[in-house]
Formats: structure tokens, C-alpha cells, sequence
């Protein structure tokens, strides 16, 4: 299996002002292309800040303090992979939203309500896809004078198509240089001497600071007339927009553009959420609690949705819920998260027929099923304060198979079987013996 | 067959909208359009629905936290009160009508006043869906759990303390908890305070408002549990309101199926499972995600929203989502009928349909 991205001991910190909350305890997991990987947990596991930390955007308090997020994306970096955290913010924002996106558990907050539908869901075509739509514009204008129009109409068309060809060249020009830097930095990547450290950071300053626009588009657009050429770039990409959003059986897509988001239930919502991810095929979609807060028959509905996606447009898929439900339903691969640590990795199957780690056998006890009869099993206890996380293992103090070593050390993450690595004492001793 | 605690007739709450430069009064939010529901004493009703379906409208309007706008709620009433208060209602003779009306006044839980609401207030009580709004966070343990003793003056001074430690130990939590504030608690451990707090008056009956959908799933258990022991333990009943419908079929003895102000099935919980029989049931029933990859069910996923509860379709008010609707379904609405012994379904086809 070819791997997609990975984290590697990864630790992230939230400076509270009650203490330092610990709330990812080296996380390693690793997503392969073509998979659909679930990340399961309770709330406050991390499980949202362990993907928030792959796409670099833990929040204030929060910071990433060890560990390697390594990134397989093209072809030339199949074999060890960019180090995301030793790049550059800029880097960053041309991998959101075009390599990988997100969509996050609350549809009605993660779209911004003075903004349009349509607004906001061609902002990303007009980031990562800047290069065919202003070519596609172009076109259409060409096609227009051909077709024959008065001189007044035809004077302001070519001058459009020369705003667009600058705009164009300008484009190009900058991702020719941003291609030109992320290949030095990939060749510095591992090189740790002085010289290079220096020369990376000078490259990652000056990648920051690379402007797309040309000087001349910068002049236009202070004059409010001239300005308006930019009209016609709207308009494909509205016609982009209409395109995608009918993939996604949004009903009547022409209409909605043209709406906000209080306009529209809490399901259409996250179609919209889903559509803005899904402008520019990525080839990760990170889906964060999607369905939590819709009904169960929107729920169905979405989570179908996601599941043709997979058949079609995106590569991999990895899903955080707290549902083993969903899990099952849709996982091929799944990890469960505990107080800030990865306890078990395993395919789905395996997950519900031989769990191993004592916490994932109680949460598969505890979710009530459609033919359990009496009482539930419970887990004793609650989930621990990461400020002041238990020693060792940080599920010990409510595990039943508790040992003396649990709450000395933090168990290493061994591989019981092919493709099944648990984090637990119980089955790491047995190995040596 | 057991009595019934509760027996609710025709009822109706519609939420009034305003608009317009005087606020004129436009139209009504139909959030429970006609509902007939018998609770019986010792049992655990379900009520599952999409949100927005008027579930907890429902269960408020039991509570008279909010007035009904029409029908009539029987709280512990015997049988032939409510059958001759009933027949009296729909006789021809005003002035039968006219004395029906009356002793509605006295045994209508929606008509009592004031004065003779307070005692059977005590014997209602509601647990919230998110016990961290639903608990004061500058009152003590203490006082949140003494607070209905004192406003029901039922007991005071040392009693009540005596009470408060008792409730505590009742929902599996500690003397030292007694004099902290909510916030020094757990999600589980505060939906157990209010969980002791509906307990303090000795209630016939608790309303559930998806008190666990708050919850993780392990303490999710530990909360069913609990609730399922004081049941037993001090025969509670139970109107519990969720849209998780495994929750449901683990804690209920019967189901019912809201759909937009109105019952779509109502039945016991096993055969609600085992045989669906209105679409709207199946469809939701096929919906839940089973927690076992091997188990692959045939999903019926519906088309669309639900829709607007201020004008809501004709007829039946799934047709618009439903795959068999005929022209019948548009134009006649279906009233609740007897399928099989206690299983109820409004719908015209389901003889068809199963």
C-alpha cells in the first residue's frame, strides 16, 4: 500500500491557563492512498486535534511540539515524503483545500454567514484553480468576438482577454518559481548543516512572500470601471459552481448559489461544506465529525454521499467519528484514540471480531446494539484530565487488566498481528515470552 | 391490560408567527398537529423522530411548561372519568357539552389552575438534554437537588439534607460531592445530579429529553443503566424522547414514531423493530448505523428534508418523501389504526406496502 500521509510520534500542547494540556500523547498513524481510515474515540481524545495538526491549524492556545507529519503526495516524494512542519505557511495553504481538505463537524459554523453560497465555495477555485478558469474565460470571450459584436463591445472584450492573459502569465509564472523553491527545499529537506538550515529558511520567507498578481492588474484595479473585467471570470466560475454542486444532488443549484447559508437546512449545509472541500479534487478528504449533528436519515444520506465521492472523485478519505456505527459502516481501516494516545490500529473486521486493547473491548461493549438484551457494560470511571494525564498508559486507572508496569511506562505500540498494532502491555509481554 | 398513567386526546400546540410592520399574527408552526398517545403506568415509551418533528413539544406540553393550544391531557386519571368526560364532549346537547367542559377543568391537565397544578407537579419531572444548561452554575449540589423539596414544600431543614444525601447515593455519587458546583463535575456525573434532582419528589413520571445524546458512549451506558434500576426500583415511568433509536430499543418497551407533528407508528419496541410497517419507520429503521461491519442492511435513504412545520404537506405528511404514495396519500390524511394487537400505524398502505 502506498502511503498518504503520516504522523510520526506526533505531541501537540495546548498552553491553558490552568496548565499545559497534553493532548496528544505521540500519535502515529498512518493513512494509505485509496483508503477510507477512521479515527474513533470519545470527546476529548484528539482525535480532531491529531487531523487539526496534519493540516497545520491547531488554534491559539494549541501547538505542535514534536513529531513529523510526513506528506506522500506527487510522485518524486513517494519515497520519503515532505516533512510538513518544516514548511512554510504559504506551502501550507496551497496544500489545503487542493491536495487535502476538510470538512469540519459544524456545518452552520464553518460557513461564514455574510457571504453567499456561491461566494464562498468559488473562493477555492479561484485559489487553486486559478490557471483553467482564467483560460476557460479566455475561450468563451474569444468565441464572442468571432461570433461577430459591434466595435464598442469587441474594444472592451480584447481588452478583458488582455487583463486575463496577464493575469495568466502572471499565474504561471508564479507557480513555475513556487514549484522551483519546493523542489530546493525538498533536496535541503533532511541536510541538518548550517548552510542549508539557512538557505531553507530564507526559501521559505521568500516562498511567503511571493505575489500572484502583476503589477498591471494591481493598477487596474483601482479604477472602479476598468475593474469590471473581472465580471466575466465570475461568471465561469459560477458556471464551475452550478456544475459541482449538481454532482452533489444539491436540488435547484442555480438558485442556491445565490443564497446564505441561514437559508438552508442543516443537510444542505454540509452538501455545501462537502462541495467547497470537493472543489478542487483533492486527494484526502478529512471528514471531522460530519454527521453529528444532522437526524439519522440526513446522516444517511451524507454519509452515502461521501461514499460515492470515494467510488469517484477522491482518493482517500479519512473519517473521525465517535460513532462505531459509522465506523463500521464505512471504515476500511480504523484507529482508536484514548486521552491522547493511538491504542489500536486495525481493518474494521478485525476491530469488531477481535478487539484487543481492553478500552476498545469496553467501548464495543458499551454501545447498545440492535439485539442486546439487559444491562450494557460500562467502563468504570471518566475520561481523565489531560492536564494532569495518568502515568504510563492513560487508560489505566479504569482499565480491568490493569498491571503494576501500566502505570510506569507508556506501553509501545506493537504489531499483534498483520496489519493489527495495539498499544497495551498485555500483548507486548506476551510477544517476548 | 395496564393502566394508563397518561392519556393524551387530539393534542395541538402551535407556535404563533408574527410579521409584517404590526406584527400581525401570519401564520402557526403546527409543531404537534393532533396527537393521541396513552402512556401506561411502569412502562418506558420511546419517542423517536427527526428534529423539528415536535417530540419535545410534546413532552414539554405534558409538563405544561408550555399550554397546549387545544386537546386535552389526562394525568392519572381512572377510565370512566375520562370515557364520560369524553362522551359528554361529543354529545349533541350543549348543556351535556357545557358540564363536559367543566369537569375538564378539574381533571385536564392543560386546563388545571395554578393551585391545583402544584401537587401534581411533584409527580412530573423532566431530565434535560444537556446538563450543562440545565443545572444553575452558582447553586451547590446541595441546593440544586433540595431546590423542588423546598419549592413543593414537602420537608425541611435536616430532612431534606437527609433526602439530598440519599438521592445522591441513589444515582452513584458521593457525600463529598454534596457542597461542589456543577462545573467541578463530569458530563455523566452532572446528568446525574439532574437525574436526582427529577428523583427528589417521588415522581409517577419522568420525561427523558435525550438525556444521553450529550454524552459519550461509555458514559451513554452508565447513564441507561441507571436509569433502567430506578425504574425498577422506585416504578418509574418513563417518556423518553431521543432520535437515537438504538438508545431507544435498548430502554423502551414501546416506540412511537413522530413525523412532523403527528404519530406515524406507535407499537412494542420488539415489533417496531422486527416489522416496520409504516415507510417512514423503515426508512429510519434502516438508517441506523449498526455497529458490526458484517451485518450489511439495505438502506432506504430518503430524498430530501422535512418539511416546514408552518405549512405542512397535504394529506399524509410523508408523501412528499415517500416512495409509495398515491394520489390518496396526497389528498386524504391517515388516521392512526390498529395494525396487530397493541401495534398502531397511520398510513394508507401498509397492508400493501409489508
Amino acid at each position: 500500500m502506498q502511503r498518504l500521509i503520516e504522523t510520526r510520534e506526533l505531541y501537540t500542547d495546548f498552553f491553558t491557563f490552568e496548565g499545559v494540556v497534553k493532548a496528544l500523547n505521540g500519535v502515529s498513524i498512518v493513512v494509505n492512498q485509496g483508503e477510507t481510515y477512521g479515527l474513533v474515540g470519545e470527546s476529548g481524545c484528539g482525535k480532531s486535534v491529531s487531523v487539526r495538526s496534519m493540516m497545520r491549524i491547531v488554534q491559539a492556545p494549541g501547538k505542535i511540539v514534536g513529531g513529523k507529519i510526513l506528506l506522500f503526495l506527487s510522485k518524486e516524494d513517494r519515497e520519503k515524503g515532505i516533512d510538513i512542519l518544516k514548511r512554510s505557511e504559504a506551502y501550507m495553504e496551497s496544500i489545503r483545500g487542493n491536495d487535502i481538505s476538510m470538512i469540519f463537524q459544524e456545518a452552520s459554523t464553518s460557513l461564514n454567514p455574510v457571504l453567499s453560497i456561491g461566494y464562498q465555495v468559488g473562493e477555492s477555485f479561484l485559489l487553486h484553480r486559478l490557471d483553467e478558469m482564467l483560460s476557460e474565460t479566455i475561450d468563451t470571450l474569444k468565441g464572442e468576438i468571432e461570433s461577430g459584436v459591434n466595435i464598442f463591445s469587441r474594444l472592451w472584450k480584447s481588452f478583458q482577454i488582455g487583463m486575463f492573459r496577464n493575469e495568466l502569465e502572471s499565474y504561471l509564472k508564479y507557480k513555475r518559481r513556487v514549484e522551483e523553491i519546493d523542489r530546493r527545499l525538498y533536496e535541503l529537506e533532511d541536510s541538518e548543516d548550517s548552510e542549508s538550515v539557512s538557505e531553507r529558511n530564507h526559501l521559505n520567507r521568500v516562498r511567503d512572500r511571493l505575489s500572484k498578481k502583476s503589477g498591471l492588474v494591481e493598477f487596474v484595479e483601482h479604477f472602479p470601471v476598468l475593474r469590471r473585467y473581472r465580471k466575466k471570470l465570475n461568471k465561469t466560475v459560477r458556471k464551475h459552481i452550478i456544475m459541482l454542486l449538481e454532482e452533489l444532488g444539491v436540488p435547484n443549484p442555480h438558485n442556491i448559489v445565490d443564497r446564505y447559508p441561514h437559508e438552508l437546512s442543516g443537510g444542505m449545509q454540509q452538501r455545501i461544506v462537502i462541495a467547497i472541500a470537493l472543489a478542487c479534487h483533492p486527494t484526502l478528504l478529512i471528514a471531522d465529525e460530519p454527521t453529528s449533528n444532522l437526524d439519522v436519515t440526513i446522516q444517511a444520506q451524507i454519509v452515502d454521499l461521501i461514499k460515492l465521492l470515494k467510488k469517484t472523485t477522491i482518493s482517500s478519505v479519512l473519517f473521525i467519528t465517535h460513532d462505531l456505527g459509522l465506523v463500521a459502516e464505512i471504515c476500511d481501516r480504523v484507529t482508536v484514540m484514548y486521552a491522547g494516545d493511538a491504542c489500536e490500529t486495525t481493518s474494521v473486521t478485525e476491530l469488531f471480531e477481535k478487539p484487543l486493547h481492553p478500552y476498545t473491548k469496553g467501548l464495543l461493549r458499551a454501545v447498545p446494539k440492535i439485539d442486546s438484551e439487559g444491562e450494557l457494560e460500562t467502563i468504570p470511571g471518566t475520561v481523565p484530565n489531560l492536564i494532569n494525564p495518568p502515568t504510563g498508559c492513560r487508560f489505566h486507572p479504569r482499565c480491568p487488566h490493569a498491571m503494576e508496569i501500566c502505570s510506569k511506562e507508556k506501553p509501545p505500540t506493537v504489531e499483534y498481528s498483520a496489519g493489527h498494532s495495539v498499544a497495551c502491555f498485555l500483548y507486548s509481554e506476551k510477544k517476548d515470552m | 391490560m395496564a393502566e394508563n398513567l397518561i392519556d393524551i386526546r387530539e393534542l395541538k400546540k402551535y407556535y404563533p408567527v408574527h410579521g409584517g410592520i404590526f406584527k400581525r399574527h401570519i401564520a402557526d408552526i403546527k409543531a404537534v398537529d393532533g396527537v393521541d398517545l396513552k402512556i401506561e403506568k411502569g412502562e418506558c415509551l420511546g419517542l423517536v423522530g427527526e428534529s423539528g418533528c415536535g417530540k419535545t413539544t410534546l413532552g414539554k406540553t405534558i409538563l405544561r411548561l408550555h399550554g397546549a393550544t387545544s386537546g386535552r391531557i389526562y394525568f392519572g386519571q381512572s377510565e370512566d372519568i375520562i370515557e364520560r368526560i369524553e362522551s359528554l364532549l361529543k354529545s349533541e346537547n350543549p348543556e351535556e357539552r357545557q358540564e363536559g367542559e367543566k369537569l375538564l377543568r378539574q381533571h385536564d391537565l392543560t386546563r388545571l389552575s395554578r393551585k391545583n397544578l402544584l401537587p401534581l407537579r411533584k409527580k412530573i419531572q423532566i431530565v434535560f438534554q444537556d446538563p450543562s444548561n440545565s443545572l444553575n452554575p452558582r447553586m451547590l449540589v446541595k441546593a440544586i437537588i433540595a431546590e423542588p423539596l423546598i419549592a413543593q414544600r414537602l420537608m425541611s431543614g435536616k430532612d431534606i439534607e437527609k433526602r439530598v444525601l440519599e438521592l445522591l447515593y441513589t444515582v452513584g455519587l458521593a457525600k463529598e460531592h454534596m457542597m461542589r458546583y456543577p462545573h467541578e463535575f463530569s458530563g455523566g456525573q452532572r446528568q446525574r445530579i439532574a437525574i436526582a434532582r427529577a428523583l427528589a419528589t417521588y415522581p409517577e413520571f419522568i420525561l427523558m429529553d435525550e438525556p444521553t445524546s450529550a454524552l459519550d458512549v461509555s458514559v451513554q451506558a452508565q447513564i441507561l443503566n441507571l436509569l433502567k434500576k430506578l425504574q425498577d426500583e422506585f416504578k418509574l415511568t418513563y417518556l423518553f424522547v431521543t432520535h437515537h433509536l438504538l438508545v431507544v430499543k435498548h430502554i423502551s418497551n414501546r416506540i412511537a414514531v413522530m413525523y412532523l407533528g403527528k404519530m406515524a407508528e406507535l407499537g412494542p419496541t420488539a415489533e417496531i423493530f422486527d416489522k416496520p410497517l409504516h415507510p417512514y419507520t423503515k426508512a429510519l429503521l434502516s438508517a441506523i448505523p449498526i455497529p458490526d461491519p458484517k451485518t450489511k442492511m439495505e438502506k432506504i435513504i430518503l430524498s430530501g428534508d422535512v418539511p416546514n412545520p408552518i405549512n405542512p404537506p397535504s394529506g399524509c405528511r410523508f408523501h412528499p418523501r415517500c416512495k409509495y404514495a398515491k394520489d390518496i396519500c396526497r389528498e386524504v390524511e391517515p388516521k392512526l389504526e390498529v395494525a396487530e394487537g397493541r401495534h398502531q400505524v397511520a398510513c394508507h398502505r401498509w397492508k400493501e406496502i409489508s
